[in-house]
């Protein structure tokens, strides 16, 4: 038990830090990096989670497969000249001031709502379908009770594969 | 030292949601905003997993499922955006591209 929570605080330390690099930096390139070490602490927790399959989904995805994208771009947009401006929009102020807000607002829900997460943790005391492994439970509710949702979920991924393709040609 | 709970990771979703939205609220680099984005998503699996976990429910994680392949898509369009726009206008900052104003 205490070892899950030191993993959590840090991977916590991970998923934040990370974050907070990723909207800071001023290289693009260096964003990039604090992404993928938000992105792992995120695989972490979710491992904390017991999501094994989310856990491999993660990091082949993101890691693998968004970051890769997203440094391509890095690299075929020139940002030198980018790097040396300002990095922050002039209506920072009130952009911080709208998130305070928000922020204030969800801390006051969990705050109030925080007795009602301990009714279902009572629930976690009964592992019920433990013979079955996580990534198959998340099978079979996917090709049964989710099936029509993943078939539309693979038409999406074929529209935005034709639309990047479209989008980035230089002459159709 | 207290035993991890729901809603710890309810807090640290929180948390990096509101860091995702300051980025895509503040930075002018439109690449960092795309970033950004997909710090919000993933706030929200955590959020997912958590419930998914503690209800001992396997829907949420099939629902973090389909909001990964909704960040996929979305990272691979607007990246194909960003690409055309600065064919066009030569400029990666969100406050420079006002083609819809006048």
């Amino acid at each position: 038990m205490l070892m899950d929570t030191v993993l959590f605080y840090a991977f916590a330390a991970l998923v934040l830090g990370g974050g907070i690099f990723t909207i800071t930096c001023r290289n693009a390139v260096h964003s990039a990096i604090s992404l993928i070490v938000s992105l792992l602490g995120v695989a972490g927790l979710y491992l904390l989670l017991q999501a094994e399959f989310l856990f491999a989904v993660q990091i082949i995805l993101y890691v693998g497969g968004i970051m890769l994208l997203f440094l391509f771009v890095i690299m075929l947009v020139n940002l030198d000249r980018e790097a040396k401006e300002r990095q922050f929009s002039r209506r920072w102020v009130v952009a911080l001031a709208a998130v305070a807000v928000v922020g204030a607002e969800i801390a006051y829900f969990l705050y109030r709502g925080r007795d009602a997460f301990h009714i279902a943790e009572a629930g976690v005391a009964v592992p019920v379908a433990a013979a079955l492994g996580n990534t198959e439970m998340l099978a079979d509710s996917l090709f049964s009770e989710y099936l029509l949702p993943f078939e539309i979920a693979s038409l999406l991924l074929l529209v935005a594969v034709v639309g990047a393709v479209v989008m980035a040609k230089r002459r159709i | 030292m207290h035993p991890v709970t729901t809603i710890h990771y309810l807090v640290l979703s929180a948390a990096l949601l509101l860091i995702g939205t300051v980025g895509v609220l503040t930075r002018r680099n439109i690449v960092v905003v795309l970033m950004s984005i997909e710090l919000i998503l993933n706030a929200v699996n955590i959020n997912l997993v958590a419930f998914s976990h503690a209800l001992n429910n396997i829907n949420g994680q099939v629902f973090a499922v389909f909001v990964i392949t909704d960040a996929v898509a979305e990272a691979a369009v607007g990246l194909g955006i960003l690409i055309a726009l600065f064919r066009n206008k030569e400029t990666v900052r969100a406050d420079e591209i006002d083609l819809l104003k006048w």
